[in-house]
């Protein structure tokens, strides 16, 4: 077999390619790359990053009589203070949710996410669409639309009422929050999976099943493993904003279910501790800042 | 008692949906330890045959019986039949060693036991060596040994392969077919196997099976499809032929459409629209007139002359279409040059008659 190559691409412009000719040409290539980014720098730069730093400043002051932040005590008060019981009850509280919520995400999500990435193309898109169509309307009337649902009036307690199970008592309770953040987070764990299982060879399951292996078998030892960064990635976009979820826990759980985004929120307004607040979204932000690079190690790994 | 036929297949009809009929009404036996090829254009069902076999379609009609145990509706896991997939489909997340024991860890099969057949597959496919590699570590040939490993060390009681050389480049296919006719031979497995390649098929079957548009036209050994063929589709397919338009005129003569009769044999009706297939290497070349008495002639102009290595393709015009003749190169100075008058020539019984 001949394959024809040409030994050193550098022969064909070599008297082009002079070191001084090379570099003007990368300088320019940087500069015509950072304008190109320089709006979304400038927006980062202004709206994201200097605010950060002014909350991350404010996280390390101190709380004086009238609620104001002063700086004149600088310190780590506000992060000792994260570590009493009401505060730790929370991140606990809040830890849990998450962890069920996107649980039961994953649980209904996959199954889902098979079915769309062996549909045929025509299949896929009217489904694709259906799983977004909730995001065509306000985040804040569906949840406000589930109020309605979990009800003392609501379509759930007329049903187990009339099957005689009584009346349920699911709204304002935990149960309610994680009904309504695994509503409003499920699209998030389904697109990431639709992703990774549409792109693994259908063949294997068939060469899986062939080679003795059960449904059940064939799902833990191919599937899964070859779709593990779908998993994560839509674990990871579920579990995060679920920590730190403000509306649907504000609007389906009760005065016993406060989570961080609340307590943050009721630090900054109600409270007027701004160092404590500050302090608990920083520690908020690094738990995601984990979970978001261990998602990209493990990516990088799999893919 | 006599051993049953590896896979037995009676009255097989495969639909999918209401109109695509992929495989109509087949009845096909496969002995024990055969090396059997089912050859066809691509949509014949062929291959949607061998996946009924495996157990990955299930037949709408029809009873399936390997070594004499109907499977019809049996899923994939609980027969003792193993594919090589045509892409392999190697599990890209495990080394070569798990790919090739992922089948008997399935099966429960002791640990020690694993590694030791696991070993001799490896070996088998002279993969030693190469245990802790990724499938994408590995070239083309180096997969479908793996494939074949995979298959092997559950020593399945037929190994179904779906188009397992499709891949690979000429040459390393060539050796495979060698390769997998010797592997064949020391398993003694019944193989099964998927090819559009007719060419494959001969070298490498004991028997063929022609398929095309879900129906089966013929079983039988590659001469037997090659001399005789049973229409004019196999004819076609199998090998390079002239096909002569005629008509059977009486049971050993056709009239041919440009009124020539000549002598071919055939059990089939009076008036039956056949063709006369002439294998081109079975034709002869000569000067206008210098034919052999005794022999079917037709006259006709030499137009082209392909050179080939090993052979000379002639490509002959007579007035009503043009044939190939086929002769292998020699010293003596050539019979005719381009553009002569020429008449080609075959011996009586070289012929086969096909209906469409």
């Amino acid at each position: 077999m001949t394959v024809t190559e040409t030994p050193f691409e550098t022969v064909e412009h070599g008297e082009a390619a002079t070191p001084e000719f090379e570099r003007a040409n990368n300088k320019a290539e940087a500069r015509r790359g950072f304008l190109i980014a320089l709006p979304a720098f400038a927006y980062l730069t202004l709206f994201f990053a200097i605010p950060l730093l002014i909350v991350f400043a404010y996280s390390f002051a101190t709380r004086n009589r009238f609620g104001e932040a002063v700086f004149s005590d600088v310190g780590f008060g506000a992060y000792e203070k994260l570590g009493e019981p009401l505060i730790r009850r929370v991140i606990f509280r809040s830890l849990w949710l998450a962890t069920i919520t996107t649980a039961f995400c994953l649980v209904i999500a996959y199954p889902f996410s098979y079915f769309l990435a062996t549909r045929s193309p025509k299949v896929r898109n009217i489904l694709l669409v259906f799983v977004m169509i909730p995001f065509w309307s306000n985040f804040l009337v569906r949840n406000f639309a589930w109020r309605v649902i979990l009800g003392n009036d609501g379509v759930i307690t007329r049903i187990t009422e009339a099957v005689g199970l009584g009346q349920t008592e699911i709204l304002f309770t935990q149960k309610a929050v994680v009904i309504g953040l695994v509503y409003g987070y499920l699209p998030f764990m389904i697109l990431p999976l639709y992703a990774a299982i549409e792109r693994i060879d259908l063949h294997l399951v068939e060469a899986s099943r062939d080679l003795y292996a059960s449904g059940w078998q064939t799902f833990r030892r191919v599937l899964l493993p070859l779709s593990m960064p779908g998993v994560i990635a839509g674990s990871i976009l579920v579990f995060v904003p679920s920590l730190g979820a403000y509306v649907t826990p504000e609007i389906l759980g009760g005065a016993k279910t406060t989570l961080l985004g609340s307590y943050i929120v009721s630090q900054f307004l109600t409270a007027r501790n701004w160092p404590v607040g500050a302090s608990l979204s920083f520690v908020l932000m690094a738990v995601m800042l984990s979970a978001t690079i261990v998602y990209f190690r493990s990516g990088g790994r799999n893919l | 008692m006599t051993t049953p036929p590896a896979v037995a297949i009676t009255g097989i009809t495969k639909r999918f949906g209401d109109d695509v009929i992929a495989v109509d009404n087949i009845d096909l036996e496969i002995a024990d330890g055969e090396f059997f090829a089912m050859l066809g254009p691509s949509g014949c069902g062929k291959t949607t045959t061998l996946r009924m076999i495996a157990g990955l379609e299930f037949p709408t009609i029809g009873s399936l019986k390997i070594f004499g145990e109907e499977v019809g509706t049996l899923p994939p896991n609980k027969r003792p039949v193993n594919t090589v997939f045509q892409a392999y489909a190697l599990f890209p997340h495990m080394t070569v060693e798990q790919n090739v024991a992922f089948g008997l860890k399935m099966q429960k099969v002791p640990k020690t036991e694993i590694a030791a057949r696991v070993a001799e597959a490896i070996a088998l496919v002279k993969l030693g060596g190469m245990e802790g590699r990724r499938p994408n570590q590995m070239s083309g040939g180096q997969q479908q040994r793996v494939a074949l490993a995979r298959a092997l060390v559950n020593k399945p009681k037929v190994l179904l392969l779906d188009e397992p050389l499709g891949a690979l480049d000429l040459k390393l296919r060539q050796e495979m077919q060698v390769e997998l006719k010797t592997l064949q031979n020391r398993v003694g497995i019944t193989f099964v196997f998927v090819t559009h390649d007719q060419e494959e098929a001969l070298t490498m079957s004991d028997r063929i099976a022609v398929m095309d548009q879900g129906k089966l036209l013929q079983v039988g050994r590659p001469e037997d499809i090659y001399e005789s063929p049973a229409n004019r589709f196999v004819a076609d397919f199998i090998g390079r032929t002239n096909l002569l338009d005629g008509t059977v005129e009486s049971a050993d003569t056709v009239c041919l459409t440009n009124g020539a009769r000549v002598p071919a044999a055939s059990n089939l009706p009076v008036g039956t629209k056949v063709a006369v297939s002439v294998r081109p290497e079975r034709a002869h070349l000569h000067a206008r007139g210098g034919a052999p008495e005794g022999r079917p002639t037709l006259d006709g102009r030499l137009t082209d002359v392909t050179y080939l290595g090993n052979a000379l393709v002639h490509t002959v015009a007579l007035d009503w279409m043009t044939i190939e003749v086929r002769t292998e190169p020699s010293h003596e100075p050539p019979v005719a040059g381009l553009g002569d008058d020429v008449t080609v020539s075959w011996e009586p019984g070289a012929v086969s008659v096909v209906a469409d």
